[in-house]
């Protein structure tokens, strides 16, 4: 097997004659042939996000993407004089993207050559392999998510919070609140797998055991009526976050133990993690059981450990823990706490499922 | 007598009360009860617990996370203390 080819994550285009036919600012008229446009919505669906690098004057360039359709496809254009070498780089540093998943397609081999020559880890594409763009395996991700497919929306989403953030003066508890952030919480569905997966993959910052689980274990899960998996989404008034938390619970009498808890980074900054432990405490205590949540301490989460804890959760014995199956890893802490009605958030609204009755 | 303001109880809770003013945009009095009276945030929180320990080079770990120790400004003021004392036994 030839190794693993590392997938494309933003294709960077040059306009004249690479995306359209035609040079703008001497032929006036430009053609947007149907084989390109297919490939720019083809690699959208598929989760790779787009870019313009184009020496071009800067609004006449737009408008004609916006006349032709596509402009919305592009996140973080960059047309103007400037070398394309610097251009690249600055959407990859803004998107947080590694020079080695970025790539770069233009027809004129000295553009390619600038960009090569500063920037050695962007593969770099002659227009003329356009027709087979979509059929190379960097430009093909095995697993295409529900989130993939709007994984576009939710990075201009996430542009336009940022300059709403930094034009917001005031508490920041304010600033939440004027997202109008929505939480949905509820039990996975088959579709959802996928997103599941990746979320587990993702998230060793937030994940409290640092375990991962194929979707093929959690199928498993969904089937077992005593296990609850749970996936959370997130929406504000500017798009949405996509699936951004995981919870996997397993119910005993008298107590539900958490195996996992896993949030995205990307939505940290909202609280996210304390509202879906807040919200869990809560639907405990209704049904009238202790909470025991598994962590495992690894390098990238002490954040969900100052979580947990702020939550309440503590080393402290309880007979509740001899009823639970020994942890399936080693080093697992069992934390426990007993629960007490949780007030819902103030800076997001809630829809949720219940959980009681096992 | 020149001590380093960041290992008394008046300095830290100086330090303290500042930042934590700041960030609510109101005075903070040290007896305060900084979640029941809605100023702090459990994300707040977290943020103070990663404050703490970058500002005064204190470890906050295990049962010492619980959320009494962050309630007010008085509440930090000891943990930091003890913390401190724990690490530098012979004093700064």
């Amino acid at each position: 097997m030839a190794e693993q080819t590392s997938i494309v994550k933003c294709l960077v285009w040059d306009l004249d004659n690479t995306l359209w036919q035609g040079t703008l600012l001497e032929d006036g008229d430009v053609r947007l042939p149907d084989s390109v446009r297919e490939l720019v919505t083809e690699l959208d669906s598929r989760g790779i996000l787009q870019s313009v690098a184009s020496k071009n004057d800067h609004d006449q360039a737009w408008k004609r993407l916006e006349a032709l359709g596509v402009a919305e496809y592009f996140v973080l254009p960059r047309i103007g004089w400037g070398p394309k070498s610097d251009s690249v780089r600055e959407i990859a540093d803004e998107l947080g993207f590694a020079l080695g998943t970025v790539a770069f397609v233009d027809d004129q081999p000295a553009e390619r050559a600038e960009v090569r020559f500063h920037l050695p880890e962007v593969r770099c594409y002659d227009a003329g392999r356009l027709p087979e763009l979509a059929a190379l395996p960097e430009f093909s991700p095995v697993t295409v998510t529900v989130d993939s497919r709007r994984r576009r929306q939710m990075y201009q989403a996430g542009f336009r919070r940022k300059s709403a953030e930094a034009e917001f003066q005031g508490p920041s508890d304010d600033f939440l609140r004027s997202l109008e952030l929505q939480m949905r919480i509820g039990r996975a569905t088959e579709d959802e797998l996928s997103r599941v997966e990746e979320l587990t993959l993702r998230t060793s910052q937030m994940n409290a055991t640092g375990v991962h689980y194929s979707s093929s274990d959690l199928r498993a899960l969904l089937a077992d009526p005593r296990h609850e998996v749970l996936v959370t989404t997130l929406t504000d008034r500017f798009g949405p976050h996509g699936a951004v938390g995981l919870q996997l619970l397993e119910k005993h009498a008298g107590v539900w133990n958490l195996k996992l808890l896993a949030t995205s980074c990307r939505v940290v900054s909202f609280g996210a993690g304390s509202v879906l432990l807040g919200w869990l405490v809560d639907q405990a205590a209704h049904a009238g059981v202790h909470l025991v949540a598994d962590f495992r301490r690894t390098e990238r989460n002490r954040m969900m450990e100052i979580a947990y804890r702020l939550a309440g959760f503590t080393d402290e014995p309880c007979d509740c823990r001899a009823g639970l199956p020994e942890p399936a890893q080693e080093d697992v802490q069992r934390l426990h706490l007993l629960p007490a009605p949780c007030a819902p958030p103030p800076t997001m609204k809630l829809h949720t499922v219940s959980l009681e009755g096992v | 007598m020149n001590q380093d303001p960041a290992t008394t109880a008046e300095g830290i809770a100086q330090a303290i009360t500042a930042f934590v003013s700041k960030r609510v945009g109101a005075d903070v009095p040290a007896d305060q009860d900084l979640f029941e009276s809605g100023l702090v945030s459990s994300l707040f929180a977290m943020e103070l617990v990663v404050h703490l320990e970058q500002a005064f080079s204190v470890q906050i770990l295990g049962d010492d996370l619980k959320r009494d120790n962050f309630r007010s400004v008085r509440a930090m003021t000891a943990l930091v203390l003890r913390l401190n004392g724990a690490g530098h036994a012979t004093g700064a």
